[in-house]
């Protein structure tokens, strides 16, 4: 994926023509741990920014991803219900959880680079 | 001052087998290690799991008369205990709370050892001072607490030291392991058929190293830990159970020798006696149970319980996911008239009411090694 932008919550936004694809990244995955439950919205579903989108659960803890644009739900990633480890073994790939269509594009410029995210799970 | 974690004798080698290290019970433990919690529980229900337990209290309580003076504060037979037999037990308060719960062991006749919860070490101390009069308190500051645990515990301890062979589940034997003196006892809180080993602090390190060399054998954390005891439907004090809850409505009865029930030998005796007996013979409002869930979502502690009508009739004290069963699973208070096996309900997960059903526990058959 050439254009992946990420959020400071920890989740990663691929930028694939006017939609976007939605995951949590190689960092979150670890340190939530086994994740055993995903909620995902409905198809279809219009988001505020802010809104929250998804509830991971791990064996641990409850954690959630929020989108930090105003988008619409495209489609959901239908084998995390079932398959939720997913999510560890490729949080990257098959692991995603959504894809939306933002209401403004504009929006993702203010999300992070690459660069800038490894920057801020260094001093984590 | 900043509020500095302790360290158990384990700290280094937990940091660097990989395990990550969060604060309980004012220690820094191991909550997982590079495994994870999944893979860690399944290998304790296949294998042998170690899990350092050494931040729990190890107290020596010792005085003439000691059996009986104990008993005032524990509400089991501790007089008909044999040397090295141990026992669970609740230490109720005045109001008949639970204070804390613990295994007392039989070390001579006018000599026992009680292992403590570790939030709770503090407080039970001063406890038996204040009950205790004429018996001496010891605290055995310098013992590490290591749990080996799983279906081929037995096997592995037996070839390190013949001697526990012949441990039946809840006895122990002094012995050698490593060419290190242990206190060996056939107990755990997996469910699963294993020993507690009390070990001197300065030499557990070596002791556990030399333990991991065994392919049989794999470090656990904190997090395993508390989903093996879920599934093997144990309390976790301060979750399930606390000063505010009794041994009747925390559904401990088992934990109440006859002999100190209305009609035993010894009848009551122990802090808090007329209100526990009094709920045995009339029943309590609110009781432990055990409950599955119906699809994949983790109902957590705190979690209201609601019945058909949407009344909050219960409230949940642990649960989550039960890695052996591939399932959802808790366990909390519920309002007399909903404790029934089978009996349909409702938890409140973020807003959304999720079927559970009252069920038997344990959750996963208990595999303790009665001989």
């Amino acid at each position: 994926m050439s254009n992946v932008k990420y959020s400071e919550s920890h989740e990663w936004f691929a930028v694939d023509g006017d939609e976007v694809i939605v995951g949590i990244t190689e960092f979150a995955q670890s340190q939530l741990g086994d994740v055993v439950f995903v909620e995902l919205p409905e198809e279809g579903a219009e988001l505020a920014a802010g809104d929250e989108v998804a509830v991971i659960e791990s064996v641990k803890a409850a954690g959630d991803i929020s989108l930090p644009f105003a988008a619409t739900v495209v489609a959901v990633n239908a084998a995390l219900p079932d398959e939720p480890e997913l999510v560890n073994s490729d949080p990257m790939g098959d692991g995603w959880f959504m894809r939306v269509r933002p209401a403004n594009a504009a929006d993702l410029e203010n999300l992070l680079s690459a660069d800038a995210y490894a920057a801020l799970i260094d001093g984590e | 001052m900043k509020n500095e974690s302790k360290k158990t004798p384990l700290y280094d080698l937990h940091v660097e087998l990989g395990g990550k290290m969060v604060p309980f019970a004012g220690y820094a433990m191991p909550v997982q290690y590079r495994a994870g919690i999944v893979q860690e529980h399944l290998h304790t229900r296949e294998a042998v799991g170690v899990f350092d337990v050494s931040h729990m209290g190890q107290l020596v309580v010792r005085g003439d008369n000691a059996a009986t003076a104990l008993e005032k504060l524990l509400p089991i037979d501790v007089q008909a205990l044999e040397i090295h037999q141990q026992c669970y037990a609740v230490m109720t308060s005045e109001a008949g709370g639970i204070l804390d719960d613990l295994i007392i062991t039989r070390w001579a006749e006018d000599e026992f050892f009680l292992v403590v919860n570790a939030a709770t070490a503090a407080a039970d101390i001063a406890h038996l001072q204040q009950h205790l009069r004429g018996c001496d308190i010891r605290v055995l500051g310098q013992q590490a607490l290591l749990a080996v645990q799983g279906p081929m515990a037995g096997e592995l301890i037996g070839e390190l030291a013949p001697a526990t062979r012949a441990l039946t589940f809840m006895h122990g034997t002094r012995t050698e392991i490593f060419g290190e003196d242990c206190y060996v006892t056939r107990s755990g809180y997996t469910g699963e058929d294993g020993f507690e080993i009390s070990i001197a602090a300065s030499a557990v390190e070596s002791f556990t190293r030399k333990l991991l060399e065994d392919g049989r054998v794999q470090m656990i954390g904190l997090g395993a830990r508390d989903t093996l005891r879920l599934e093997a439907g144990l309390c976790l004090y301060g979750n399930d159970m606390n000063s505010g809850t009794t041994p009747v409505e925390a559904s401990l009865l088992w934990s109440i020798a006859k002999s100190r029930r209305a009609d035993g030998a010894r009848a009551g005796g122990f802090l808090g006696a007329d209100i526990v007996l009094n709920q045995i013979a009339e029943g309590v409002s609110r009781k432990r149970v055990g409950f599955s869930v119906q699809g994949k979502i983790p109902v957590r502690a705190g979690a209201d319980i609601i019945d058909e009508a949407g009344n909050v009739v219960g409230k949940v004290t642990s649960g989550g996911y039960g890695p052996t069963l591939g399932a959802a699973i808790g366990m909390g208070y519920v309002d007399r008239g909903y404790e029934q096996t089978g009996t349909g309900l409702q938890a409140l997960v973020r807003g959304k009411a999720v079927p559970i059903t009252v069920v038997k526990t344990p959750f996963v058959p208990q595999r303790y090694y009665r001989g």
